[in-house]
């Protein structure tokens, strides 16, 4: 049998491929068929910082607005404190998940503003989460903020996290920092124990009729890889944190290419919520049956081979890469 | 701190075993809290959790209760006014059959003239021959300590019984008092009691029969044998009192004396008017009087031995204070009670020959009419005049038959050491919420007492709340409003210019205002009489802007802490340091599970108020020139001058008894003179982006937006800023067209914004309609609105009857007080457009009767012929009944008039009866062509001067065809009043139902009805509707004559409209349920109309129109109107607070209820895809 362990935040995971956060650990039973599928780790989907605001803010503005504001009703609804159930609500979660199975479960939480629900990751850890996936999931649209400004913030939000907890920190990240192996090194010092490359943004598209935008999310697919690759072959061997694919890992060989790019361990999400968890299996038997071919024995051996340190053209990767395609098209 | 509904509540849930509920003001508040215990599984004194049970009318909650007292269970209930009344069969059965139980009243006014949801004794009286006992509670620790003993002795002594205590001014009124625990209830209720119950039960195991018929032989002395129980009662009572003093050292007597010990005058009353009454009586003993009040608790069984025993023998003259009206009896219950009594007492020797006093009775307190100490005084001086008034008002101003007493109105007993903070706040900005909290920080936080009474305005939106606390060192007995307060505080500045906020602040006394003034700037900003009362009574002024520190802190516009903070600053009501030191500790405890952010956010505040507070320096002299502006205009009618007016000044306690007409008639029209400008920014219309659809018109809650069409020349005169373009209409090519806001009257809701669909094509995120800031545009668009109401109207009868051409037709139901954004009030005001002008209808009670009738203004009005809606509100129970035998006297009087008619056919001319007669009045040039007739008829008729034809020329306008409508809500139609609707449906009468759905009893605070979808969170329904709604429309279609429609507006304006005009065509009966989103969904309703779409799109309101003259032509009379659901129904639902609720509170039901739900949906859809198309085999998706 391939030897496909992971070290992986401290734990020995018994192959590199984890669930990434979304919305199947709402449902208990499609976390144990994830565990029954094979799958080495969980995340859980995302406390949003705004779910912890906005709920305020509009369970104040809907609700408390009207109430003790007419003689025959007080309120117009039963006494249920909502937030605080919001947040009850993901760490209750968060423990059933953790009791449901044995492989490792992540918590996610997700926010962009230096402020005081940083205090949920330590939260999150109490309710048992093996580890924690901060995600830095935002588009800078603030005119006045540098890059650099930017940069400092989320620094100091991971900051801010990683005091508050003992577990590892997985930080999440876009690719559209200016300088993201510089950035990258930082968040490594800020306390990052591993970085996860990359999350996926609405993209929003424009109604030509309705004049109107929509918010549109797609699943995934493996041409999102590239992306992904390019950037964990930069990293790899360069920067003292872990590396984690997430984004386009479909199949077997999204699986290898991400070893060798550098990854620790990869996360699927579309390809689950598309074949099922059982897609954990044929992912592992393509990947076996692959580095079987190429004789490969365990991959720590793939690990990092065709980053940017070790593979054969590093120029490839670079701004070369432009040239070549112009002249292969040439031809 | 508590009020006395949850403090009654509380002993009656830990006392019971079932508890049977329905929403009633002011007594909901009682079965919520029942309600939400069960559902987060508080026990009772056994460990059980009571089985909550919610039935569909308070009739039905008493059948319920009877029958679950015969099965043997311990039972409450809760109740009000109209509720009580349904109950009075039973408690008949109850009280004959020896049932222990006890219910809980907070008394209310019953509906005569008026419909009123204050506080009186009118329904508890009603119910003083049903054999329950009657226990009367006077304040809130007294209503929390009888509860108990009323259970108590009900076990002992098998008489059911009621207890009562006056609605809102004890069941609202917060007060500190010392709560009863677990181990008292247990050892009040006897076990062997409660075994008895059991073995007395209903049981197939020691069967037996009841409820028997009995004949002449035997009925009456049956009736009898229960006469034992009652004369034990009394006993029973006492002793259970004294028990219950043993256990808390808090001892009740049956008839309590309080007063000189030789006095002379006394007062006889019930309810919380005895302490107004007791304590005023002390302070004038202390003045030389020899006065005393006899407080009556038990008024049923009445114990004559101990109500006499209780009586002074110093005792010359005794006013009776009857707190209910009984027309045309010798006196009011309690009077002629006592009277009858005390002869009954000497005649039988326990009272002594001599003892011979005056005895007169005199009403007070109706519907909540504050009762003073100055009516107090007033009663006590009415006593020792020679000749005593033998029947009085107290209260009012009567001045048609004189009958109420003089009230020296300054006499006032307010204690220096009480801090009385008076506060005006808007209902929307938290200013009661945070006052509540105040109670509780002192009194709960303190060894101070402390009280807190809320006086909200009539109105749903942009309501005005008046707060009144007390907090002192001893206990605060005051069942009164604040007349003479040390603490005014003023949380919107605009306040200033319609109320005097100042009237009733002391001197010396601190005045905190909000405003966007600072202290050096503020004085001049001030109108007149506030900087004169200010000097005179040299108070302590302070400014502050809190919406300013509100933003700054991150609390958006919520400046509850923020004047909280100011109130602890500066009244003095406790040390600064220790109060800001409270208010923190009450913030970290109110939203410490909200996140440390959120108690920060308000830790700043707190901080950043402190700062921002100013102290104003007052100037020697008054320098302002601003008046208060005059209430309505110069040219508003003289009624709305007279009365209407001083209402909405809050002043309307001082109008006599003459100005009101003695039915309970009122005038039309009067809500176009109340302006309240409450909206921040208004709507104002693009001409160049308009596509002229008129949806903006028709989505206005308000009918604050209004479009026109006309000639160009009637543009002239217009104001320079009056926006006009062309009619883009090729039948009205050459006319101008406007859309116009009504500045002063719009809400602000900016629903027309939502629906608005057509966007600037350069600037899509501008619309043909956008909010703009109403204050610097108010001068302007009040110009442009004067004068697109006086431009000419269109011909009713050349306007189509679409969704565009209705909205040209003038509303007849304007700038009511619903709610900003209100989903029902669209619908109301588009069937007026329709047939306003012929219609007749009954309004059930709930929300549409309370913005359709609650006074000051009424938003019912008149087109320029003086025809327009003929409005009436009945009850809750019984609008279709209502309805119906309107429908049937209009076709009596139709009959009558063509009858006629042909009588005098020789003088009318056959050809114009005949046409009359003949008459097609389906659209509006037959209506207009026929009452052209019916003109004609009158021109004939009235030169003759016969007596005959005087009876044609009064019925002769009932040859116009009346549409005759029932509104009201889905708890009507759903539940208290569906046994009625659903006889009117099969009654074949030509009569219209419309059925404004919110899915809630939305008047009384959202509890659930029949009509609540699966997985929502309501009151009464706190863990989730689990049972689907039900499907009033198919119940309705069975009886196949039923022209049925369920509509949406939001989600298709067309079908809505042709619905309304089909059913007020059809010839029998019709049925519209329409889709009101609502304040009890939670959310911003200016998405109402996108969730109706999305409630039709995915299946959880599908649109259809069941059409009986669709049958008649051979065709399937059932036509789906809406596709087959494209969305999953949480598309929908996640949407809205009433079903995310659940989510956050139970996931595991939410999810369970929300796959029922999602079923529920996709199962109804398919049934009625099969009625509507049942022998094909295709969706309409897919044809």
């Amino acid at each position: 049998m391939m030897n496909l362990q992971t070290q992986y935040l401290g734990f020995e995971l018994k192959h590199p491929i984890i669930a990434g956060a979304s919305p199947l650990p709402d449902d208990l039973d499609k976390v144990r068929a994830l565990e029954d599928g094979g799958i080495a780790a969980i995340t859980m989907y995302s406390l949003f910082e705004e779910q912890i605001t906005q709920n305020i803010v509009g369970s104040e503005a809907h609700i408390g607005n009207y109430e003790n504001s007419f003689s025959e009703a007080a309120s117009y609804f039963p006494e249920v404190d909502l937030l605080e159930r919001g947040v009850d609500v993901y760490l209750d979660q968060l423990q059933k998940v953790k009791a449901a199975v044995d492989v490792p479960v992540i918590g996610s939480l997700n926010g962009t503003r230096e402020g005081e629900w940083v205090n949920y990751a330590s939260l999150i850890e109490s309710a048992g989460a093996d580890a924690l996936e901060l995600n830095l999931y935002f588009l800078p649209t603030e005119m006045e903020e540098s890059a650099a400004e930017l940069e400092d913030r989320c620094i100091r939000i991971v900051q801010a996290v990683d005091a508050r907890i003992q577990v590892p920190l997985a930080v999440k990240l876009s690719p559209f920092f200016t300088a993201l192996p510089h950035f990258a090194k930082r968040l490594a010092a800020a306390g990052a124990d591993s970085l996860v490359c990359f999350n996926r943004f609405y993209q929003p598209d424009i109604d030509v009729d309705e004049l109107d935008i929509r918010p549109m999310i797609d699943l995934s697919h493996s041409q999102e890889l590239r992306l992904r690759l390019r950037w964990l072959a930069f990293l790899s061997g360069r920067i003292d944190t872990q590396l984690v694919v997430s984004g386009g890992v479909h199949n077997g060989i999204d699986v290898a290419k991400s070893l060798m790019a550098g990854a620790d361990a990869v996360q699927t999400v579309s390809s689950l919520l598309i074949n099922g968890p059982e897609q954990v299996k044929s992912m592992l038997d393509e990947l076996c049956k692959w580095m079987e071919g190429k004789e490969y024995n365990s991959i720590d051996e793939l690990r990092g081979c065709m980053n940017y340190l070790r593979c054969p053209d590093p120029e490839a990767l670079e701004r070369a890469n432009y040239m070549r395609v112009l002249k292969s098209w040439r031809v | 701190m508590l009020d006395a509904n949850e403090a009654v509540a509380s002993v009656a849930y830990r006392s019971s075993e079932v508890i049977a509920i329905y929403p009633i003001t002011p007594s909901s508040g009682m079965a919520e809290v029942c309600d939400e215990w069960a559902a987060s599984r508080r026990p009772n004194i056994w460990s059980d959790v009571p089985e909550v049970v919610q039935l569909q009318s308070e009739g039905g909650v008493a059948g319920a209760i009877h029958g679950s007292l015969q099965a043997g269970a311990l039972c409450t209930t809760f109740t009000a006014s109209q509720g009580l009344l349904l109950m009075i069969p039973n408690m008949y059965k109850m009280a004959g059959e020896l049932t222990p139980f006890c219910m809980h009243v907070s008394a209310r006014a019953l509906a005569t003239h008026a419909l009123s949801i204050f506080g009186d004794h009118s329904d508890v009286m009603a119910c003083r021959q049903t054999g329950f006992a009657m226990l009367a509670s006077n304040t809130v620790q007294e209503a929390q300590d009888l509860a108990l003993i009323a259970h108590a002795a009900t076990l002992k002594c098998r008489i059911p019984f009621l207890h009562f205590f006056d609605g809102f001014r004890t069941s609202h009124e917060i007060n500190k008092i010392e709560l009863i625990d677990d181990s008292t209830i247990q050892a009040m209720i006897d076990d062997a009691a409660v075994a008895r119950i059991r073995h007395n039960s209903l049981s197939p195991d020691h069967p037996t029969v009841r409820g028997t018929a009995q004949n002449p032989d035997v009925f009456f002395q049956a009736r009898e044998a229960a006469n034992p129980f009652y004369n034990a009662c009394a006993d029973v009572v006492e002793a259970e009192m004294a028990k219950f003093a043993e256990l808390t050292g808090r001892q009740y007597s049956l008839y309590e004396y309080e007063g000189a010990e030789d006095a002379e005058e006394l007062i006889v009353l019930m309810g919380s008017g005895a302490e107004t009454a007791a304590v005023t009586a002390g302070f004038l003993n202390a003045h030389g009087r020899k006065t005393g009040v006899l407080k009556i608790r038990l008024y049923r069984p009445l114990d004559l031995k101990r109500l006499v025993a209780a009586l002074p023998s110093s005792v010359r003259r005794i006013a009776v204070l009857d707190r209910c009206k009984e027309p045309g009896a010798l006196g009011e219950p309690l009077l002629v009670e006592m009277m009858a009594g005390i002869e009954e007492a000497r005649q039988s020797g326990m009272l002594p020959d001599s003892f011979c006093p005056v005895v007169i009775g005199g009403r007070y307190g109706l519907g909540s009419k504050d009762f003073t100490p100055a009516m107090v005084k007033a009663v006590y001086d009415a006593l020792v005049v020679e000749k005593p008034k033998r029947r009085f008002t107290v209260g009012i101003l009567d001045d048609v038959t004189g009958l109420s007493l003089k009230v020296e109105e300054a006499f006032d007993l307010e204690k220096n050491e009480v801090i009385r903070a008076v506060f005006y706040g808007l209902g929307s900005d938290g200013t009661v919420g945070a006052n509540k909290n105040s109670v509780k920080i002192i009194g709960e936080g303190t060894p101070n007492y402390a009280q807190g009474y809320f006086v909200y305005d009539s109105k749903k939106c942009g309501a005005v709340t008046i707060s009144h606390l007390r907090f002192g060192p001893e206990v605060i007995r005051a069942p009164y409003l604040i007349k003479n307060a040390s603490f005014i505080g003023c949380h919107q500045a605009q306040f200033l210019e319609q109320y005097d906020v100042l009237e009733f602040a002391e001197h010396g006394g601190v005045f905190l205002l909000n405003s966007i003034y600072s202290a050096d700037t503020i004085w001049t900003h001030l109108p007149r009489t506030v900087q004169e009362d200010l000097i005179e009574k040299q108070l302590h002024f302070y400014v502050i802007d809190a919406y300013k520190v509100a933003r700054e802190a991150g609390m958006g516009g919520r400046i509850n802490t923020i004047m909280q903070t100011c109130f602890f600053a500066i009244s003095g009501v406790l040390p600064k340091a220790e109060a800001i030191a409270k208010i923190k500790a009450a913030i970290e405890k109110t939203y410490g599970k909200k996140g440390p952010e959120v108690v920060q956010r308000n830790f700043d505040a707190v901080d950043q108020t402190l700062a921002a507070l100013e102290v104003v320096t007052i100037p020697e002299t008054v320098s302002s020139k601003i008046e208060r502006p005059p209430v309505v205009p110069v040219t508003a009618p003289d009624f709305v001058q007279r009365v209407t007016s001083v209402m909405l000044q809050n002043k309307g306690d001082a109008l006599p008894v003459s100005v009101f007409r003695p039915d309970g008639v009122w005038d039309v029209g009067t809500s176009q003179w109340e302006k309240r400008n409450i909206a921040q920014e208004i709507p104002i219309w693009d001409p160049e982006v308009c596509i002229q659809c008129n949806k903006c018109v028709q989505a206005c809650p308000h009918a604050a937006i209004r479009s026109n069409f006309y000639d160009a020349d009637a543009l002239a005169g217009a104001p320079a800023c009056f926006r006009s373009t062309d009619f883009r209409v090729r039948d009205f090519a050459g006319k101008k067209f406007t859309i116009q806001v009504a500045p002063e009257d719009c809400t602000g809701c900016s629903l027309c914004v939502a629906v608005c669909p057509a966007k600037n094509k350069a600037n899509p995120r501008e619309k043909a309609i956008n909010m703009r800031m109403q204050n610097p545009l108010l001068k302007d668009e009040r110009a442009n609105y004067d004068f697109f109401l006086k431009l000419p109207k269109p011909d009713r009868s050349t306007l189509k009857d679409d969704v565009k051409f209705t909205q040209f037709k003038e509303p007849l139901f304007e700038y009511s007080g619903a709610c900003a954004g209100c989903g029902e009030t669209p619908y109301i005001k588009m069937l007026t457009q329709i047939c306003g002008d012929r219609l007749l209808m009954a309004n059930a009670t709930g929300c549409s009767s309370i913005y359709g009738g609650n006074l000051p203004t009424t938003p019912y009005t008149c087109n320029n012929d003086g025809r327009g809606p003929a409005w009436a509100n009945s009850l809750f129970e019984d609008n279709a009944e209502f309805g119906l035998g309107m429908r049937v006297a209009v076709d009596q009087q139709v009959h009558i008039a063509k009858n006629l008619l042909d009588r005098f056919a020789t003088v009318l001319g056959s050809e114009l009866v005949e046409a009359i007669l003949s008459a097609d009045q389906s659209s509006e040039a037959g209506i207009a062509a026929q009452r052209e007739r019916v003109a004609q008829v009158k021109a004939k008729l009235e030169p003759l001067s016969e007596p005959h034809t005087q009876r044609l020329l009064d019925l002769a306008d009932y040859l116009v065809e009346k549409s005759v409508w029932i509104v009201g809500g889905d708890g009507w139609a759903y539940d208290i009043g569906f046994g009625g609707l659903d006889h009117v449906m099969a009654s074949g009468r030509n009569i219209n139902v419309m059925v404004l759905d919110t899915e809630v009893y939305s008047n009384t605070g959202g509890q659930a009805s029949k009509a609540t979808p699966i997985g929502a969170i309501a009151k009464f329904a706190a863990s989730g509707k689990a049972a689907g709604k039900k499907d009033l429309g198919l119940v309705a279609m069975h009886y196949g004559n039923v022209y049925v429609a369920r509509v949406a507006l939001g989600a298709k304006d067309t079908q809505t409209v042709n619905a309304i005009y089909e059913a007020m065509r059809h010839p029998g009966p019709s049925l519209i349920i329409a889709y009101s989103h609502c304040i009890a969904h939670g959310y911003n309703l200016a998405s109402g109309f996108d969730q109706q779409k999305l409630a039709v799109e995915t299946g959880a309101w599908p649109l259809y129109r069941y059409d009986p003259a669709r049958a008649e032509r051979g065709e399937n009379p059932l036509k789906l109107d809406s596709r087959k659901p494209k969305q999953p129904l949480y598309a929908y639902t996640d949407n809205e607070a009433r079903f995310r609720m659940l989510k956050m509170k139970d996931p595991a039901r939410a999810k369970e209820l929300g796959q029922l739900a999602q079923t529920f949906v996709d199962e109804r859809f398919e049934l009625y895809d099969r009625l509507a198309h049942p022998f094909e085999t295709a969706s309409p998706d897919e044809e």
